[in-house]
């Protein structure tokens, strides 16, 4: 008699255990994002998307060193472990040619009003091939390449005195490259105090990030991106002054400057080596919490990257929203970004820290005012630029790291470095057929 | 009873075969398929992260591609060297211990324990914690100790991993550091197992501690001496985690960049998968070529011994 019940029990349990995760598989909805704090902002934003669906959202965060080879192995494995994917702009060429994306154009034109969301990002984190009207994502986190700075040091009256007696002007926020430089020069008092934090790293897209923007406001670019010619583009005169320029920012930097990255330049600002860091705005909480910064959390100001000789461009940063080709859940996917464009989530989003693409909300005083350093990266928006977003972009992209940071550590000069990337990114598209007729 | 039935029922042969066979499966399926096929990619032009793009035959396009470019040369120079310096470090440093700890004293035991430490160690780890140690300025540590001695030749911190000059040596003595440990094991092994009366009768004749080393302690000793040596040499030529981790993907510029590194910035980052299977498998012959030169040596010092 015993036995019996103990197997009726048994077999009641196997079946409530086999329900309760049909039904947890049914309703979680996994989205695959970096380890950073806008993550952290999706998973509690997303609480209200289960209050009101009941459908679970689960924020995998992948720690950014392996970030997109941990995307691109589930993807190349065909794998249903992430329904959402946010991945960068440069990644819609491979995933979408690559069939890892879900194609959203029809989707998006009758569901999504894509006037309320700002152009650029559009293009930059939905469309591909640029131009074509071809959409494969909805933009989540958008963000630009920043800077923060010490007041304590910008506004000190004998500082700024000392600046105006050496450079002929006043010590404030530089407006462009060569002010940057001046002010870097001025601050760089070793061991204790460097002018300047910005990306050297030959990491993932570390000195790509930072370089390029120098780069395209000295004149200089990646390429012509119609033919895909590069010779004579990004070896241009224009280039090389840029790389020079960049080239001088190691001697007002601190010594493990060449290694550096945004964690890096972060540290460095929050242990004082520096009177200023280059940074993504979506890492510069850590410059205002007083717990990660407890010395300058309450004396840091911030600017947008300054203009160049021949223009004025920022790096753009953040990430996409897409959804995996391999997804059993597609249809929730596809609610939860409905529901995540609406302006009310969008004015949450910002309030919880997250860069929103709505127009109306990052024009609107909540977004600029919701934190020190919104304003400036609002700023940014009408200089955003991206690097090549083709399927090939990891080759692009490993060309550039490894050159420029050879020329930042001293071993191949400028002229070498650019020519040679201008041969390596030729002979990428070459072999991959875009020269053919 | 029930042991008898089953062997009844089933020839030696049909054992044997059962017990084979798992272990063949498992070889097939997950070494000689995946042998063969990257063999295959890499005469094609193929992208694992394109699996709707056909792989394109393109002969030996990939082989002549890698053995032209100089970056890639430069590669191999740079593993090189990393091989033949660090695993002749090691093998001076391990068996150097070896020596020292092959008698008896108080808390044997303890110290050879401790010394095997860094080889357990995570390699993604030992790079990271000693990125912070070898930090150019003088929060790291070994610039912080050395600091008096570079004040008094009014020098500079040392920029370990942001020199294209100190940042190889850096690797190395991380790799030294690690793998030293697994030199001294297995030289310690050949050691004890030296009998010990040929140096009891080497007494007896009055020889010297040269005579003993060089007569008995190094003939004896070197088989296994040089098994380390291939196991050291092979790994070593497939350097990747320290180098990834401690100088950010075999900085500064190309400095410390190994074939291994390169070949995962081919296969996983670039997703370029024919090319990487070609690189892969020169790395293979290389290996195997090294190995086999290694393994004559050694078929020699064992007839000579």
């Amino acid at each position: 008699m015993n036995r019996f019940y103990l197997s009726v029990v048994t077999v009641m349990l196997l079946f409530l255990i086999a329900f309760a995760s049909l039904t947890h598989a049914q309703k979680t909805l996994t989205v695959a994002w970096a380890e950073w704090l806008p993550a952290n902002y999706l998973q509690t934003l997303s609480e209200d998307f289960t209050a009101e669906t009941g459908i679970e959202v689960d924020v995998v965060q992948i720690q950014w060193p392996s970030f997109q080879s941990q995307v691109d192995l589930a993807f190349v494995g065909k794998s249903n472990r992430y329904d959402i994917v946010i991945g960068d702009s440069q990644w819609l060429g491979m995933n979408s040619v690559g069939g890892h994306y879900v194609k959203l154009t029809d989707w998006i034109n009758e569901n999504i009003n894509v006037d309320e969301i700002y152009g650029p990002a559009m293009t930059a984190f939905a469309e591909y091939p640029k131009g074509s009207g071809e959409y494969w994502a909805l933009p989540a986190e958008v963000d630009a390449n920043g800077y923060v700075y010490r007041t304590d040091l910008f506004e000190d009256p004998k500082e700024m005195e000392a600046f105006k007696n050496k450079y002929g002007y006043e010590l404030a926020p530089p407006k462009t490259y060569k002010e940057l430089r001046d002010i870097a020069e001025f601050f760089t008092r070793p061991p204790d105090l460097y002018g300047i934090a910005t990306y050297f790293s030959k990491e993932y897209d570390g000195i790509t990030m930072g370089f390029q923007q120098v780069m395209w406001s000295y004149g200089g670019s990646y390429g012509d991106p119609k033919t895909y010619k590069v010779d004579g583009y990004i070896n241009s005169a224009d280039s090389l002054k840029a790389l020079e320029y960049y080239k001088e920012l190691v001697k007002y930097s601190p010594p493990d400057a060449p290694n550096y990255y945004w964690p890096e330049t972060l540290a460095a600002y929050n242990a004082g080596k520096v009177a200023m860091a280059m940074d993504y705005f979506a890492f510069l909480p850590g410059a205002i919490d007083a717990k990660e910064n407890p010395m300058y959390h309450d004396k840091s100001g911030f600017f947008i990257a300054p203009a160049g000789p021949k223009g004025h461009y920022i790096s753009i940063g953040g990430q996409g929203m897409s959804i995996s080709s391999y997804s059993k859940n597609m249809d929730i996917a596809k609610q939860y970004m409905k529901w995540f464009m609406q302006k009310p989530v969008q004015e949450k989003w910002a309030k919880l820290g997250g860069f929103t693409p709505h127009k109306e909300v990052l024009e609107s005083d909540l977004f600029l005012n919701a934190t020190p350093y919104n304003k400036a990266f609002a700023a940014s928006f009408p200089y955003l630029r991206d690097f090549w977003a083709v399927p090939e972009y990891g080759e692009l992209l490993d060309a550039c790291q490894t050159n420029w940071n050879a020329v930042i550590v001293g071993s191949k000069s400028a002229k070498e470095a650019l020519d040679e990337i201008a041969r390596k990114h030729e002979q990428i598209f070459e072999e991959n057929g875009y020269y053919d007729e | 009873m029930q042991s008898a039935r089953f062997s009844r029922g089933f020839s030696d042969y049909q054992i044997k075969m059962a017990f084979i066979m798992p272990t063949m499966v498992l070889l097939i399926v997950m070494n000689i398929f995946p042998l063969l096929w990257s063999l295959y990619l890499s005469f094609h032009r193929y992208k694992a992260s394109m699996p709707n793009v056909p792989a394109k035959f393109i002969g030996v396009q990939n082989y002549a591609r890698l053995l032209k470019d100089p970056e890639v040369w430069g590669y191999f120079q740079t593993t090189a060297y990393f091989v033949i310096v660090a695993v002749a470090v090691q093998f001076l440093i391990g068996f150097g211990l070896a020596l020292l700890l092959n008698r008896e004293f108080r808390y044997k035991g303890l110290i050879t324990t401790l010394i095997l430490l860094p080889m357990m160690l995570s390699p993604v780890v030992v790079g990271l914690f000693w990125r912070f140690i070898f930090a150019s300025d003088a929060s790291g540590l070994v610039n912080y100790f050395l600091m008096p001695l570079l004040k008094l030749f009014n020098a500079k911190p040392i920029p370990w991993t942001t020199s294209t000059g100190v940042a190889m040596l850096a690797v190395v003595i991380v790799d030294t550091w690690m793998w030293s440990p697994f030199m001294m094991l297995i030289s310690l092994a050949g050691l004890s197992a030296i009998p010990k009366y040929l140096y009891e009768a080497a007494d007896v004749d009055r020889a010297s501690n040269w005579f003993k080393f060089r007569r008995i302690t190094l003939p004896l000793v070197s088989p296994l001496l040089l098994i380390a040596l291939l196991f050291r040499t092979m790994d070593a030529f497939k350097m990747f985690d320290i180098v990834y981790v401690l100088t950010r993907e075999g900085g500064p510029g190309t400095a410390t960049e190994t074939v291994s590194m390169n070949l995962f910035k081919l296969a996983f980052r670039n997703f370029n998968t024919g090319k990487a299977c070609a690189m892969a498998y020169i790395l293979l012959v290389i290996i195997v070529a090294l190995s086999s030169i290694y393994v004559k040596y050694l078929n020699k010092v064992k007839e000579r011994a």
